[in-house]
């Protein structure tokens, strides 16, 4: 079973994210801000990890650094998930080392979609009319 | 909605649009036509039928446009344009080398995401295309999914399926919380109003026809008869690709399933019995005059 971070100062966009990656059978485990999610990776890095922007004390943005940089950091697949939704944050993200990007407001649909771009999920679930 | 209202509405459907509700399909009717009967002030889906047979040809056009829209996302079911980059353009570039064209038709082009996913994919391989025609031709039935295609504008939920985060960034403007597809990969598509039941002979000759999703709302006599006409739209060597719950098999001769590539067909060289020109019944003509199809 893979495991994902979720990386959120918002305990409600945690505990959705939380219900949409168990559906898709994920162990979740929860941080509330980039300094509890790199203690969490320097526990066990995950396979994959939701990443929130904006947090207090470290953001996502400095997480990442951080965690590429760490033993290993270079495994987990990262997927920001955040309000910013602008082309320079989205481009900062991806030279930064993040696999993909979610802009809030954001569904089950799009989680998983993102997720298969990422092989986190198998590419061969269908979409049926 | 009682029995004959959803006769009336089986019937009408039928005779526009080719569109098959099977007894199974009245949650359709229910989603797809609530929100319009809201819309247009009425209660329900009995007074809805009752405004339909008050003679109003352009709210019957908006009944068919609600129950034969379609959603879609960029690069759907993945499958099939993983095998368009893998197989189907390298493919064509070999066996068009002489003529240096490539004539594409996404037959249910719906608001566009699929035209311009294979739009992207193209761009992609522009290297290898230089000096290359390249024609896309998106149809549908639907005027409003039509102009929805032609912009090209999306909305930030449709840009986050399917679509890899590095495309949106090299292929798409932003404006807010909406995102345009660039000018040049717009360019590359044509759009034109089209019913399948329709002669589309016309149209010309094909190598790759995307036909994904449409066909499994039409009757088995129907499917039949568009498959028949689609392979006259081929070239001998092209290339259908159906949707990943189609199938070609038991239903038609003249294409044959490709054997690893899930979802894609080869003509078969077989022809079709002659076919009737058009699957419409007697009545349709004027049908169709008065809900302005």
């Amino acid at each position: 079973m893979k495991t994902c971070l979720v990386v959120d100062d918002s305990s409600v966009v945690r505990k959705v994210a939380r219900r949409i990656l168990e559906a898709m059978d994920f162990r979740i485990v929860e941080a509330e801000d980039g300094a509890k999610a790199l203690d969490e990776c320097r526990q066990g890095l995950p396979e994959a990890i939701l990443l929130d922007w904006n947090m207090p004390v470290m953001d996502g943005y400095e997480f990442l650094g951080e965690l590429r940089r760490m033993p290993g950091g270079g495994t987990p697949k990262v997927v920001f998930c955040t309000t910013e939704n602008g082309v320079e944050h989205i481009s900062r993200a991806l030279a930064a080392g993040a696999d993909e990007y979610i802009m809030k407001p954001f569904d089950k649909h799009i989680v998983a979609s993102k997720f298969r771009e990422v092989g986190l999920l198998p590419s061969t679930t269908l979409t049926l009319a | 909605m009682t029995p004959s209202d959803y006769e009336y509405l089986r019937k009408l459907l039928k005779d526009l649009s080719g569109l098959d509700l099977s007894a199974d399909k009245q949650y359709l009717i229910d989603s797809r036509l609530q929100p319009l009967a809201r819309k247009s002030g009425l209660s329900n889906i009995g007074e809805l039928v009752a405004k339909m047979k008050s003679g109003s040809g352009a709210f019957i056009a908006e009944v068919v446009e609600a129950m034969t829209t379609n959603e879609t996302f960029f690069f759907r079911d993945k499958v099939p344009f993983d095998h368009f980059r893998g197989s189907i353009i390298p493919e064509i570039l070999q066996a068009r080398a002489a003529r240096k064209s490539i004539r594409i038709w996404c037959a249910a082009g719906s608001t566009g995401q699929e035209p311009y996913s294979l739009a992207m994919c193209l761009k992609e391989m522009s290297a290898a295309l230089v000096g290359w025609r390249v024609e896309i031709l998106a149809t549908d039935l639907s005027q409003d999914v039509l102009e929805k295609s032609r912009s090209g504008i999306y909305s930030q939920f449709e840009v986050q399926r399917g679509l890899p985060i590095q495309m949106l960034v090299k292929y798409f403007k932003q404006t807010g919380e909406l995102w345009q597809v660039n000018g040049d990969i717009r360019a590359m598509v044509q759009h034109r109003q089209l019913n399948l039941l329709h002669d589309f002979s016309q149209l010309g000759s094909f190598d790759v026809i995307f036909c994904r999703n449409v066909l499994i709302y039409f009757d088995q006599d129907t499917k039949i008869d568009i498959f028949g006409r689609l392979a006259r739209a081929m070239e001998p060597d092209g290339f259908l690709v159906l949707g990943a719950a189609e199938t070609v098999v038991g239903l038609s001769d003249v294409f044959k399933a490709s054997p690893e590539r899930r979802g894609l067909y080869r003509p078969s060289g077989v022809h079709a019995a002659p076919a009737r020109t058009s699957v419409l019944g007697a009545n349709a003509p004027k049908a169709i005059a008065m809900a302005g199809l």
